[in-house]
């Protein structure tokens, strides 16, 4: 009472976003931050600090280290203002960028009949945005926390996880929304991306990723299936704020391995779709894998790149996909510009001048079983791909393992596994898998670095010249990004299945990956 | 609450006939036609050592049985219990008889020296795989073929290497563990060997090869069947 003046600032200091949208857009100027899952909007996973290079990569020691209490951390941390904020199943915490301390830690209960259906129990990271944090649960609701305290704001449902819905992704905040996908394309869901208003959590748009009656598209799916038919989104989109454009990756049509119920291309499954920022409304979409069989899911975090092809500036969407494709397309308009093989595989010919892959007869599962790569996790798969606007490379851990494939019965029981066949791969000693560098025009090989067995971890590059990642034997590692000489390794002492981010703390760069379930933070 | 009800797995009424056809794509690779054993053990007996009831048979087919046995996890409920109901069945069928006599086989095994890389019920050397379990593990003739022709059938996580350091110094071994960036490996004498792979000249995989001699020319026919029935007959510490 007796500064008035004071209490006055302090509570009007309160209500000041932190992170306001115009931050993440601008986030190449403040690159000691980390902001958005990917690091910026255009999905690169690209860290323009410049301080680690070739040179004194080899330096890297860990200065602190988090232990999760579960076995498989995949958390992509989003770091600000000394504060690095992370996220596990149902879970977040703010931990001290100088010690490593946890200063608030927030757990929402998993139901008792909670069940995964067809996924691990596995969380890929928060957001930010203003004042507040968003975590995607696994019981499928969006949660705003204070970024403060860790304090819940809302609440908000977006499905009902008892059917087979639920989430995994680190949300996406745009401007003022926050957009989710869903997890449950071996449940018989019909998926959707849902933004949500980020001040109250109210819902301000939904796009089904399967058309319903009358809405152009459904038609691709035969009698009802369209009901059942997967279509998850549960991998983080990309967004260009200049086009106000929302891409994002769709996932396999149900049931999995056998689509003699649902005869069609099964629009959007194994899409991109490019949605209107403001309405969630359809602008395009590109379908690299028409009448999916092999559960290869696109959903991918989409690169979204301006360079020149063919001697003229385009704005494009790249991605390496879990069909073993590269593609380049045009991102205002789905033209698909060009894309060739960057792994090994043996169900298409090759695609044809509209980016349609010419397919090898008898590839499809059956009841004896059909051998094809890749196996039914891809030649990637939910984990980052990255892209250095230095190098002009795309880089992808790839997965070199091929599956006999089996069709069976499938039948949809609400809550229940509905996937209709499954995989045997290969004997592990003939798995393996790389870190590939692809121009990214056209996908073509710049370089590879071989790994021991196919890898679940994401990558990172850097101003520096760097390229971090991992291996499933824990090996956490750093390549020169123009050849993929091999120049830092340590060993984490688990499979590294996370995304590897770069930030800065009291000015100097650091990099954080986990491996286990241990999130490793490394600095000179 | 009816939701759970559905997975209950009381509540899928099995095949057989699905079964059988489930496990002649997906199981009988391993398992052989009809059950008879193979890389994986016979399954024509009334009790199974690692599934002896209807759940843990179940279990064993949806999971697996790490490292050697993938778990079918994609199969439905029903479509698991169908496997499992045919594999109930195959109980019924008479076991693989073998000719030879087991007791005579233990002393082929001590006299040819199998012990100097073997450890049997915690006797013997190990530098091979343990044999205490292994006819649980393999049937007859997947066995004789592992002591006349050892190649042919590796264990799942048994792969040779050869390395040449800077130096030009060679050392092969078996594999005991390898990452890209460094590699481990145990010479024919068991000492253990660990490299950085950037200061390694080479690194090779030695694929289908291995360090246990084919033992073709140095037994009888009797004694190798003598030898087999040891084998089939180690099902385990007492
Ligand atoms: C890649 C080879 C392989 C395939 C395929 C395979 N198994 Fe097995 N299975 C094994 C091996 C090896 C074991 C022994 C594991 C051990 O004891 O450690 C085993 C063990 C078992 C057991 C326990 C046997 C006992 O005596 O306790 C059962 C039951 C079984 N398998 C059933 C199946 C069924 C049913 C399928 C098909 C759905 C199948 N397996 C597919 C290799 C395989
Ligand atoms: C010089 C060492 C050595 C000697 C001697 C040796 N083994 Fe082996 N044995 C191995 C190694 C190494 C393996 C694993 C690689 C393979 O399967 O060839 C093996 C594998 C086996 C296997 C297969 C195990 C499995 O998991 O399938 C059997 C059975 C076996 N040996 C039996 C014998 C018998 C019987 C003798 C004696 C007649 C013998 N071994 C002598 C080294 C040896």
């Amino acid at each position: 009472m007796k500064h008035p003046v004071a209490v006055l600032f302090l509570a009007g200091a309160a209500l000041q976003a932190q992170v306001p949208y115009e931050r993440i857009v601008n986030g190449h100027k403040e690159p000691g931050n980390w902001l958005t899952y990917s690091g910026n909007y255009a999905g690169h996973r690209y860290s323009g600090l410049p301080e680690l290079t070739p040179a004194n990569v080899g330096n890297l020691r860990v200065k602190w280290a988090y232990q999760f209490d579960l076995n498989r951390v995949e958390t992509s941390p989003i770091v600000d203002g000394g504060v690095m904020y992370i996220s596990a199943p149902n879970k977040a915490a703010a931990l001290d960028t100088k010690t490593g301390r946890a200063i608030w830690n927030w757990e929402r209960p998993i139901p008792a009949d909670y069940q995964s259906i067809g996924f691990g129990r596995v969380n890929r990271g928060p957001a930010i945005l203003d004042d507040k944090l968003y975590v995607a649960t696994l019981d499928c609701y969006l949660v705003a926390l204070d970024l403060k305290t860790g304090q819940q704001r809302w609440a908000a449902k977006v499905e009902d996880y008892k059917p087979g819905y639920s989430m995994t992704l680190a949300p996406l905040a745009i401007k003022g929304k926050v957009l989710v996908g869903v997890s449950g394309g071996e449940a018989g869901i019909r998926g959707f991306v849902d933004a949500y208003d980020a001040a109250t959590g109210k819902r301000v748009w939904r796009f089904y990723a399967i058309p319903g009656p009358g809405e152009p598209g459904n038609e691709t799916w035969a009698g009802d299936s369209w009901k059942t038919g997967g279509a998850s989104t549960w991998v983080t989109g990309a967004y260009d704020p200049e086009l106000n454009i929302v891409y994002w990756g769709i996932g396999n049509p149900g049931p999995d391995w056998n689509g003699d119920s649902r005869k069609g291309d099964n629009l959007y499954t194994c899409s991109f779709v490019a949605l209107d920022g403001e309405t969630g409304k359809l602008k395009w979409h590109f379908q690299f894998t028409p009448h999916d069989t092999h559960d290869w899911d696109a959903t991918h975090v989409p690169l979204l790149v301006d360079t020149e092809v063919r001697g003229r500036m385009r704005k494009l969407i790249v991605n390496p996909n879990r069909n073993a494709f590269y593609y380049a397309l045009d991102r205002t308009s789905g033209e698909f510009l060009a894309g060739q093989a960057y792994a090994k595989q043996t169900w298409a010919k090759g695609l044809d001048d509209k980016g349609r892959p010419i397919l090898i007869p008898g590839m499809e599962p059956s009841e004896e079983g059909v051998l094809v790569w890749p196996s039914l996790n891809g030649a990637t798969v939910w984990f980052s791909p990255s892209y250095s606007p230095q190098t002009k490379l795309v880089y992808v851990a790839t997965r070199e393992v091929g599956s006999t494939y089996f069709k069976r019965e499938a039948q949809y029981k609400p809550g229940t596994f509905f996937a209709g066949g499954g995989e045997t791969r290969i004997p592990e000693k003939e798995q393996w898998g790389a870190i590939r560098a692809l121009e990214v025009a056209s996908g073509k090989l710049a370089w590879e670095f071989r790994l021991v067995s196919p890898p679940w971890s994401g990558i990172l590059s850097t101003a520096g010249g760097l390229v971090f990642s991992g291996s499933n034997e824990g090996n956490i590692f750093a390549l020169d990004a123009k050849t993929g000489k091999p120049l830092w390794d340590f060993q984490g002492g688990g499979a590294v299945m996370a995304n590897p981010i770069s930030f800065a703390i009291e000015g100097k760069q650091h990099v954080a990956v986990a491996a286990g379930r241990t999130l490793y933070v490394f600095g000179q | 609450m009816l939701l759970l009800a559905a997975q209950s797995p009381h509540d899928a009424i099995p095949d057989v006939a699905l079964g059988k056809r489930i496990f002649a794509s997906q199981c009988a690779v391993c398992h052989g036609e009809g059950g008879t054993g193979g890389r994986g053990p016979a399954l024509t007996h009334a009790k199974l050592a690692k599934a002896p009831d209807e759940e843990s048979l179940r279990k064993a087919i949806a999971q697996g049985i790490p490292p050697e046995m993938p778990g079918a996890w994609q199969l439905s409920v029903r479509e698991v219990a169908s496997v499992a109901k045919y594999v109930q069945g195959l109980g019924t069928v008479l076991p693989e008889k073998l000719p030879g006599d087991a007791r005579r086989g233990a002393q082929v095994f001590g006299a040819k020296g199998c012990g100097g890389c073997h450890l049997v019920d915690g006797v013997g050397t190990a530098r091979g795989p343990e044999l205490t379990a292994i006819g649980a593990k393999r049937n007859g003739a997947h066995l004789r073929t592992s002591v006349i022709a050892p190649a042919s059938h590796l264990p799942e996580d048994y792969l040779m290497l050869e390395v040449t350091t800077a130096a030009g110094r060679t050392v092969r071994g078996v594999r005991a563990a390898e990452d890209p960036f460094s590699v481990q490996l145990r010479d024919a004498g068991g000492a253990l060997h660990s490299f950085r792979k950037g200061e390694l000249k080479q690194w090779r995989h030695l694929a289908g090869e291995s360090s246990m001699p084919s033992f073709a020319k140095q037994l009888s026919a009797g004694e190798l069947e003598d030898l087999v029935a040891y084998l089939a007959g180690l099902r385990g510490n007492q």
